[in-house]
């Protein structure tokens, strides 16, 4: 066991790019600052890796700012429980538990993909989007293999591009949205500064037959290994043969931690004021997990959350034209990408949708609330906890996560025990 | 060239380079099935950021450890299924 208990000025759950910009600019303001993670090293989902695969000058840019502020960081950082009255959380390392008290607390806890289910979909080989890109940036080589990519969301052309520049023959990219919503939002990130390059990929793909507009994966081979996929496009089904079907549907806000922590949340995610404050005194919230924006609105989110949180609201105010810039683009982006009803009747009878418990459709289709699908099936009751299912019946059927128990994670016994004895009066 | 370690899986010896995530070792070693499932299905990693819990695999002997959160080191034994 190392030390039990810590105490630090600022609090930052997460190091990806809003975490890091949040660390960076409370540091500068003269805060102590504690950075926690559950991943092995900074850099977030989409600097995963660090600089050697993320070598935008950006990424370059944030990870030296970030080694030079002097914040301390903890990776593999995992949190179980928090506690917003006595200001704490509790976190477990791979053999150790501490609880850290905090002034203010700064959750930028970022998105996870959106998995939807249609047969097949548990079948291995069949990944997430960001989850292939991940495990390639992890040391998967996917030289010669050949990797459908499908789904939706900009994110689909860069994952593809990756693959392809570490060998992966890429014979289709799928994406849902038609060409009618994709064409416009094409012209409008042209006039985004920054967004050129992605305008030009997005255009290029557009005209090029393997991108694929209105298309989707409503079959992967059931056996144990992926031989293929099915795809459909208009009234055209086919089998596109691969070894990885690389499938998601954008991005869903991490808010478990900030609903533990009794923050307000909206549709989009935590509810945030122009101070990224959220509802709950002393705590702030920056990036994905306060609505789905992309990269250059976190970092500007973090910014402002760790300005705000070292009492230098005259340095936030300078960034919140940025901000609002960034968000019209978020909001561009959400509607292109919308989802289409047809994914809705991916799933059949038979389909699993909690993939935990392995709870079908069929099981969850009578119920009427998600507490009634906890208590009756088990359904987001495994050790995901809802994380993946929460938001395929949400989409499905409808029923919203009602609320976050502690802990957040699954926990040691030891853990727990620890948090037990400290909670109670001596 | 990265330094390369060595790890089982499944009692297999495979060389990575350090660095390398255990559930990518686990792909390179040819194993796709990381567990069964309650109902007995072979299952992979999925969301590849330690949210999911479809790759756990045992490593040392202890069970339910995401691979796709730990870093391969030198000696490790790793058991799928």
């Amino acid at each position: 066991m190392t030390e039990a208990r810590r105490t630090v000025d600022i609090l930052v759950v997460g190091a990806g790019p809003a975490g890091m910009a949040a660390a960076v600019r409370a540091r500068e303001s003269g805060r102590g600052v504690l950075v926690l993670d559950d991943n092995p090293a900074p850099g977030g989902q989409i600097w995963r890796g660090g600089q050697e695969h993320s070598p935008s000058a950006r990424a370059s840019s944030w990870f030296a700012k970030m080694a030079a502020s002097g914040a301390q960081v903890i990776a593999g950082a995992r949190i179980v429980d928090g506690d917003a009255k006595r200001q704490c959380l509790t976190v477990e390392m791979p053999d150790s538990a501490f609880e850290v008290s905090y002034d203010k607390l700064i959750l930028a806890t970022g998105a996870r993909e959106l998995f939807l289910p249609f047969p097949g979909w548990t079948i291995p080989g069949v990944m997430g989007v960001g989850g292939l890109q991940a495990l390639v940036k992890s040391g998967l080589p996917v030289t010669g293999k050949r990797i459908v990519v499908a789904g939706s969301g900009p994110l689909l052309l860069a994952a593809a591009a990756y693959f392809r520049a570490h060998g992966a023959i890429v014979p289709i990219v799928a994406e849902q949205a038609p060409v009618s919503r994709l064409a416009p939002f094409a012209s409008r990130l042209a006039k985004h500064p920054g967004k050129l390059f992605q305008a030009a990929a997005l255009r290029l793909a557009l005209h090029r037959s393997r991108y694929r507009s209105s298309c989707w994966a409503i079959r992967a081979s059931e056996t144990e290994r992926l031989e293929s996929v099915q795809l459909q496009q208009h009234n055209r089904v086919w089998l596109e043969p691969c070894e990885y079907l690389a499938v998601a549907y954008g991005f869903i806000s991490n808010v478990e931690l900030a609903v533990l922590m009794q923050c307000q949340t909206g549709a989009a995610g935590v509810r945030v004021n122009d101070l990224q404050e959220t509802s709950q005194n002393q705590i702030y919230c920056a990036g994905e997990c306060t609505g789905i924006g992309g990269v250059d609105l976190s970092i500007i989110e973090g910014e402002i959350a760790g300005y705000a949180a070292s009492g230098r609201d005259d340095l936030a105010g300078n960034l919140f034209k940025k901000r609002d810039k960034a968000r019209q683009f978020a909001a561009a982006l959400e509607s292109a990408f919308a989802l289409r009803d047809e994914l809705r009747s991916l799933a059949d009878a038979g389909t699993i949708i909690c993939r935990c418990e392995d709870v079908t459709r069929e099981r969850l289709e009578p119920m009427r609330s998600w507490r009634s699908a906890k208590l009756q099936t088990r359904c987001g009751m495994g050790p995901c906890q809802g994380r993946i299912c929460g938001p395929i019946l949400e989409f499905l059927l409808g029923l919203h996560p009602e609320s976050v128990r502690p802990p957040v994670f699954p926990a040691r016994v030891e853990t727990l025990l620890r948090q037990e004895e400290e909670t109670r009066p001596t | 060239m990265a330094e390369m370690i060595s790890l089982s899986i499944n009692g297999v010896s495979i060389r990575v380079p350090a660095g390398t995530m255990v559930a990518a070792a686990v792909l390179i070693a040819g194993e796709t099935m990381f567990r069964r499932s309650v109902s007995g299905e072979a299952r992979g990693p999925l969301c590849g950021m330690g949210v999911c819990f479809e790759c756990r695999v045992t490593i040392d002997e202890a069970p339910h450890c995401r691979s796709c959160q730990i870093i391969c080191r030198d000696g490790m034994k790793v058991r799928t299924g």
